[in-house]
């Protein structure tokens, strides 16, 4: 066990599999010389060079679209956007090609790709409109696509091991808020984190929240405090949102009978809305209360002020507010 | 580039024996092309994209190059130059029939999506010009192998609009990738007429303006093509980085099966570009130099119908798909 930040999990796990794995390449803006605008990269082009760190032009479909080619013709290419929102330009290269590789060749061709991106804000990022998206649920609708969130740094390590090894393209998003702002143990050696697996990060018997990403610790800390109350919240962290842990979501909801869903991401069509469709489906006769999705509210992202940042985020307030309410059931 | 006495064929390199290969394969190209579409107007192949008018630009590329270990990442409009790096008639008819045989997709797809691992004929999409960058990364692969393997993408000169085209010649020109980037100019979009796609008269052009050799090619002249392609292969190869070719081509039929150009085409347009049918012109070529004979092209038709015919029962009698495996294939096995 090695005590470290989420940023330097991913960074020593890029170095670790670059060393163990020739086949591993990183491109994307920066990520060369100057290591990433976040560090994340930090320390790859000195150990392996130009050939395998690439500091890409300023083309996002590029990026990926290069990286699509890469891995057809047999690389690991690991692709960084630099920051989420400015994926968009290479949705094209995502949607139309990465995800339907495999399927449109009956598996003749695959894409075995890994695309990092930081996402998220918050009152301290300041990212503002175009630095602060958490844009999952619409790489998670798509059939061919993966999609994980790390919350902890060892989390951090263990998916992106998966991701790395996974024959098909995974989206890899890391929370900016969590990069630096939490130290945790991470194993040392081969400990990969299953894509497709939740965690139970906090156990309770009255009610489940179940989330992801940053907001994995708001929800944490809101359980504390209505537990001093005598309200205990079990707490699920998703950790992959495509393809979702059904069968983790479906036992921790029978066995509280009350579940929240909370995520940073915008409410309306986001993850929240499939995963209380499970629950729906599958949990009816169990449920003591109506399913609660607490969310991004509809505005189009986290503005810069600090004033009308908050109005945007979750924070352990709102959780702490939405546990109280399925409580009074 | 016409076919002389002070232009030989040998003094191209080419014997007469390849030189009547690259001729079978326009006529093959040619007359599965034409079978297709009788195949769509009796409604057994519900969408075509024809090559007509662009034989002597694929043969030629194709004869160019390795078949089998350059790479090539195709358009839809590629039949004739799929067909002459090694995919049969019969491949194309399991696709245009929508059977389980088809190699690129398995019927997934429609037909013109080639694809084929074996000749390292790469899958695409329906996007236009999203390969031109796939053929960049797999040439990046190439290059970190220290491969002498070459990547050939093509694409319309519609194509060339398109965000991922720019970005796909600077990524190459810029690490020198051994790419040719082959545009096959129609001077139509379906309707919109080169004129409306851009601001200059040719296509090659753009090349300067990404710091490598561009060329324009008469694409109806099958050797002049070759000649230009095995000259471009053969930079990429020694490390001299990519080229843009630009191939001047007629399309003598409408866009698709589903567009008819006669209402968006000058009449006098259309009559025109027939004259220009480049299997005319290569066997008028090969036989002022003496290298074919009526006789002999009528066996080369006949035997390429022969095929079409015999591939088109093959291609009849095949299934189609199983809708049991129609969720196959999504994700891969031994992710976690």
């Amino acid at each position: 066990m090695t005590t470290m930040t989420l940023v330097e999990a991913v960074r020593t796990t890029l170095l670790d599999e670059m060393g163990r794995d020739e086949r591993v390449i990183v491109l994307g803006e920066d990520v060369g010389v100057k290591g990433g605008v976040f560090g994340a990269t930090a320390g790859l082009h000195q150990a392996f060079g130009d050939a395998r760190v690439i500091d890409s032009p300023l083309a996002e479909s590029g990026i990926v679209g290069v990286a699509i080619g890469a891995a057809l013709a047999g690389l690991r290419p690991v692709a960084e956007i630099q920051f989420v929102d400015f994926i968009p330009p290479a949705m094209d290269q995502l949607i139309s090609e990465a995800a339907k590789m495999r399927y449109r060749s009956q598996g003749v061709w695959s894409c075995p790709l890994v695309v990092r991106a930081p996402c998220g804000g918050g009152v301290h990022v300041h990212g503002a409109l175009y630095h602060s998206q958490s844009l999952e649920a619409i790489f998670a609708h798509v059939p061919g696509l993966k999609v994980v969130i790390p919350s902890t740094p060892a989390d951090a390590k263990g998916l992106l091991l998966a991701a790395i090894r996974d024959p098909d393209p995974v989206l890899y998003f890391e929370h900016k808020a969590l990069y630096r702002a939490l130290s945790g143990e991470v194993p040392t050696g081969d400990q990969v984190v299953p894509i497709g697996q939740a965690a139970v990060v906090r156990e309770g018997r009255d009610a489940t929240c179940l989330t992801y990403g940053a907001t994995v610790h708001e929800a944490v800390a809101a359980a504390d405090r209505v537990a001093a109350d005598g309200f205990e919240v079990e707490v699920v962290d998703l950790r992959t949102i495509r393809p979702l842990d059904r069968a983790q979501i479906v036992a921790s909801a029978n066995r509280t009978g009350k579940v929240l869903v909370a995520h940073e991401a915008n409410l309306i069509g986001g993850v929240g809305a499939e995963v209380a469709a499970i629950v729906a489906e599958e949990c009816f006769e169990q449920l003591d209360a109506p399913v609660l999705r607490i969310g991004g509210p509809a505005m189009p992202a986290i503005p810069f002020a600090e004033s009308l940042a908050a109005v945007y985020c979750l924070g352990p307030d709102r959780i702490e507010a939405a546990l109280r309410k399925l409580a009074a059931y | 580039m016409a076919l002389t006495e002070s232009a030989p064929p040998d003094a191209r390199g080419l014997d007469r024996a390849t030189l009547i290969g690259m001729y079978r394969a326009m006529v093959l190209g040619r007359l599965l092309d034409e079978r297709v579409m009788v195949l769509n107007r009796q409604g057994l192949a519900p969408f075509v994209t024809s090559c007509q008018g662009h034989e002597a630009t694929q043969v030629g590329a194709a004869a160019a190059l390795r078949a089998g270990a350059d790479w090539i990442l195709p358009y839809y409009r590629d039949l004739a130059l799929t067909l002459a790096i090694g995919m049969r008639p019969v491949d194309h008819l399991f696709a245009a029939l929508g059977r389980a045989p088809d190699p690129s997709s398995g019927a997934r797809q429609m037909p013109g999506h080639f694809s084929s691992r074996p000749l390292r004929i790469v899958t695409t999409g329906s996007s236009v010009a999203t390969q031109v960058l796939h053929a960049v990364g797999i040439a990046l692969a190439i290059r970190s192998r220290q491969e002498t393997d070459v990547v050939l993408t093509t694409c319309g000169e519609g194509g060339t609009s398109e965000g991922d085209f720019h970005e796909a010649l600077n990524w190459a020109a810029i690490h020198r990738l051994p790419v040719l980037f082959l545009v096959e100019n129609n001077h139509y979009a379906i309707s919109v007429p080169q004129s409306r796609q851009m601001a200059i008269a040719r296509v090659a052009e753009r090349a300067a303006g990404y710091g490598m050799p561009g060329v324009t090619v008469d694409g109806g002249d099958v050797l002049a093509v070759h000649r230009v392609v095995g000259e471009a292969a053969e930079r990429a190869r020694t490390g001299a980085g990519p080229t843009l070719i630009e191939a001047l081509c007629v399309r003598l039929q409408s866009h698709s099966s589903d567009d008819d150009q006669r209402r968006y085409r000058d009449p006098a347009d259309l009559l025109d570009v027939r004259q220009h049918d480049p299997l005319d012109r290569f066997r008028t070529e090969l036989e002022a130099a003496g290298l074919l004979d009526g006789s002999a092209a009528d066996a080369i038709r006949s035997a390429c119908r022969d095929e079409v015919d015999l591939a088109q029962a093959e291609a009849e009698a095949a299934p189609v798909p199983d809708p049991a495996t129609a969720l196959a294939h999504v994700y891969g096995e031994g992710g976690s």
